[in-house]
């Protein structure tokens, strides 16, 4: 039964590279990315992935090759009394630290890019969460927030394309998380603080908003639409939604 | 030499002379460490139950969303018609976690197999304080009230995660499950802290003290180091979740507003005067609940490195690096909590700070994996039952350590935070690793804990129908993660992006009954062997630890002789021996010094 159960092991690396092999395939995968930065979270993605990979496939075979091997029913050879190696002990502990510090060092500067390095530019927008919808705010003429001639929307974010965006994250009530897959941002609206984030959309289109942080029944259904347009429909769009709301008013 | 001789202390006093013991003392408010062990595993295990029905629940509603439950749905849920309500499926989540965490695996690990293993592996005739031990136990208890009640109240259990992060918690209106429901689970956890805390000054004084003679620190088993170094853990990291806990309960009870900002209004309703950051808490509840992880898997490694040994027929590979790596990974554990929290807001660059710290705590796993497989090396494989969940132990510890490497990669972080990425990284964590190892323990230690043991042929059958199920179920979660799947929705296919993915959840959803279904041939060999399962004797695997010498199952006092220590517990195989295993209490032979010590 030893050969059995080896090859059941040999499963695991074959089954699990085919997997990460036929996903992309299938359409079950990262989905396009349409801004700047998100080849830099992609290359990182696929270069945790290849190094995983090849650790995980050498490991997992190397379980195999000793179960098949050394299984006691037709190994004849006499157990290896040993009860370990300093050499072997020094190897494994130096390659992945060094592997590891690398990898720490490797993505240092796209973290810094998404997170740190906020770019100096005016907030085009406020997107403020609440139990279960996305409220947009853009300045109107006035070019500042909190004036009276503030555009406010709900689930329905427009942003020019090909422009650097710094949006303003805030939330009414619980925690919420702004994240758009395709745009590889992600985001936890805090209440009590307001948190920029910054990216810089090259594809027209529509996507969706996901909330990605656990905010009560409704969070499955707290889906907001982002539209990503040329700066003029952009404008337009604006200018629209600024004479809808006087005339409502 | 830091031993002691094995002295009667407080256990002597309260067993009379003739042995006789009232039925309550002996089976319910008992103070023996091995029924207590066995009370713990018992309580777990049904806890077990609870906690893989309300996955199966969620499960079924990630498949086919809003579709009557079959069999049960039209009992449980009869105002919606059988099905699952949005509501209920943020409990079913919090509850799930919430009782797979607190009262299966931190419970089973410390509490069934700690307090049954300590005393006899270390050749102590009982805990250092006994009553102490009784009442761990006890206080599990009130905890146990408190979870099921929580279902039963207005609003039902807790619904804002397993983590609780305020202010949906912590504010009554944002949730129904933040009315009375998520008192009931913070008095609930409070109490499993209590327990665990006098679990683990126990554990740590015992194995301090009450060591047999020669038993040495280094002549440990590893599973003592483990339980050792969890122990160390628990007390260090569990005061500030108490205290976090207690916050909370204030914020809900008196108003205090720790963790609630200024004039927050939720759900038109206002939460309190506030002043507080809803951040706070995630560091205190993270700077337990990281730590906690670990306290989650230790013990587990540690027997898994007994059963590798044992089952190799060859000494533990590196066992020194093996006790440092335990040592390191429990004390970087500390310093890693923030990477739950790279979304957060928390300033992203002590973010990056967590990142390194969580880069370098994968190195000590990575030298473990690398010892175990260097235990197989050149060994003779017993395919046994609990050495198949040590091996597939192993596996799936390589995967679940691995993919944690993306979620410590702070920008890929970005964007499988929060998607079910996490979740297969967790589970492989916790039930490839942990669960499976606990399964091959219960395999293991079955024969000392009740003089019988397992069916083997249909502990095969247990083994391979859970393998096979529990990555059909988990390791389709990675790539659900990587199209940003968000985790904790109960139905996520009205995005046009996740619509797509409702046929792989469905294939993971039958996986994961088939699981559920695989673990009933599990508990018939469990109960069929306690009564009808073929009597052993006292070492039946050919074991070295002291456990191995006492009768099967041990009497009150453990050992009817007194153990002493002459060697470390991994000589399998030795040339010295005239077996292949050479017991820790077997007689020193000549010329055995040098070899022991020559690596």
């Amino acid at each position: 039964m030893g050969k059995f159960w080896s090859l059941l092991f040999l499963l695991v690396p074959i089954l699990g590279v085919l997997c990460f092999a036929l996903a992309p395939l299938s359409g079950y995968w990262l989905p396009p990315d349409i801004s700047e930065h998100g080849y830099k979270i992609d290359h990182l993605f696929k270069f945790c992935l290849y190094l995983t990979g090849v650790v995980f496939i050498a490991t997992e075979v190397v379980l195999f090759w000793f179960m098949w091997r050394y299984d006691g029913r037709t190994n004849r050879d006499p157990v290896k009394f040993s009860h370990g190696s300093h050499n072997l002990e020094i190897i494994w502990t130096i390659v992945p630290a060094a592997t590891l510090l690398f990898i720490a060092i490797y993505q240092m500067n796209a973290w810094a890019d998404a997170k740190m390095r906020t770019p100096n530019v005016p907030a085009i927008v406020e997107v403020t969460g609440r139990q279960f919808e996305w409220r947009i705010r853009y300045p109107g003429p006035d070019g500042e927030l909190g004036t009276e001639d503030d555009i406010h929307g709900v689930n329905d974010l427009h942003l020019p394309v090909n422009e650097q965006i710094v949006l303003n994250l805030k939330s009414m009530d619980v925690l919420h998380d702004f994240f758009v897959p395709q745009l590889r941002i992600k985001q936890d609206a805090v209440p009590g603080n307001k948190i920029p984030m910054w990216f810089t959309a090259r594809e027209t289109g529509t996507y969706e908003i996901v909330c990605a942080e656990l905010c009560g029944w409704g969070h499955y259904k707290m889906k907001g639409r982002l539209t990503v347009e040329s700066r003029e429909a952009f404008d337009a769009w604006l200018k629209q939604r600024a004479a809808e709301q006087k005339a409502t008013q | 030499m830091s031993t002691t001789t094995v002295g009667s202390h407080a256990a002597a006093h309260t067993r009379e002379p003739n042995g006789a013991l009232t039925f309550l003392r002996t089976y319910v408010f008992s103070i023996d460490h091995k029924v207590i062990g066995v009370q713990f595993l018992f309580s777990t295990l049904l806890w077990f139950v609870v906690g893989g029905l309300l996955a199966l629940a969620v499960r079924w509603q990630l498949a086919w969303p809003w579709s009557e439950m079959p069999l049960v749905g039209r009992m449980l849920f009869s105002a919606e018609g059988g099905q699952i309500s949005p509501e209920f499926y943020t409990m079913l989540v919090t509850m799930h976690a919430s009782v797979m965490i607190f009262f299966v695996i931190i419970p089973i690990l410390a509490g069934a197999f700690g307090n049954f293993l300590i005393p006899l592996m270390i050749g102590a005739d009982d805990m250092a304080f006994p009553t102490l031990n009784m009442l761990s136990y006890w206080f599990m208890w009130p905890a146990f009230v408190c979870m099921i009640g929580s279902f039963f109240v207005e609003g039902g259990a807790a619904a804002a995660g397993w983590t609780g992060y305020p202010p949906l918690s912590s504010v009554r209106s944002a949730a129904p499950g933040s009315h009375l429901g998520q008192t009931l689970w913070l008095f609930g956890l409070i109490w499993v802290g209590v327990s665990s805390m006098m679990g683990s000054v126990n554990y740590m004084t015992t194995i301090i003290q009450m060591r047999a003679p020669g038993m040495t620190m280094f002549r440990l088993p590893m599973t003592i180091w483990a339980m050792f170094i969890t122990a160390v853990l628990q007390a260090f990291a569990l005061p500030v979740l108490t205290a976090a806990l207690f916050m909370q309960l204030t914020d809900r009870l008196l108003g205090t507003g720790f963790f609630v900002p200024e004039g927050l209004i939720v759900n038109g309703e206002s939460a309190g005067a506030g002043g507080g950051q809803p951040l706070l808490w995630q560091h205190l509840f993270w700077f337990y609940s990281h730590p906690a992880v670990y306290i989650m898997i230790l013990p587990a490694m540690g027997m898994v490195s007994d059963m590798i040994s044992c089952f190799a027929r060859k000494p533990l590979f590196g066992y020194k690096p093996m006790v440092y790596s335990i040592a390191g990974i429990a004390g970087l554990g500390f310093i890693v909590w923030g990477h739950h929290m790279f979304m957060s807001g928390m300033n992203p660059a002590l973010g990056m700070t967590f990142m390194v710290s969580t880069m370098m705590i994968a190195l000590p796993s990575a030298i473990k994996t690398f010892n175990w497989l260097g235990t197989i090396w050149g060994a003779r494989i017993q395919y046994t039952t609990p050495m198949l969940f040590a091996l597939s132990f192993v596996s799936m510890f390589i995967i679940g350590g691995l993919s944690g490497i993306f979620m410590a990669a702070t920008p890929v972080d970005i964007f499988i935070h929060d998607t079910y990425f996490i979740v297969g990284h967790i589970h492989y964590v916790l039930f490839g690793g942990t669960a499976f190892g606990v399964f091959g323990a219960i395999y293991f230690w079955f024969p000392k804990m009740f003089g019988r043991t397992m069916n083997e042929f249909w502990g095969k059958v247990h083994f391979l129908l859970s393998f096979i199920f529990f990555n059909g179920t988990f390791f389709t979660m990675h790539i659900l993660g990587t199209t940003g799947f968000p985790r904790r929705y109960a139905d996520p296919y009205h995005f046009e992006i996740f619509a797509p993915t409702q046929t792989l959840n469905q294939f993971m959803t039958i996986c994961a009954l088939g699981m559920g279904a695989s673990q009933l041939i599990f508990v018939a060999n469990f109960f069929y062997s306690l009564f009808y399962g073929p009597r052993c004797g006292r070492n039946p695997w050919h074991a070295n630890s002291l456990e191995w010498q006492a009768p099967s199952p041990p009497g009150h006092g453990n050992f009817d002789f007194q153990p002493v220590v002459h060697r470390g517990p991994y000589e399998y195989s030795s040339p010295h021996a005239a077996e292949d295993y050479f017991p820790q209490t077997d007689p020193p032979v000549e010329g055995e010094g040098q070899a022991q010590h020559g690596h």
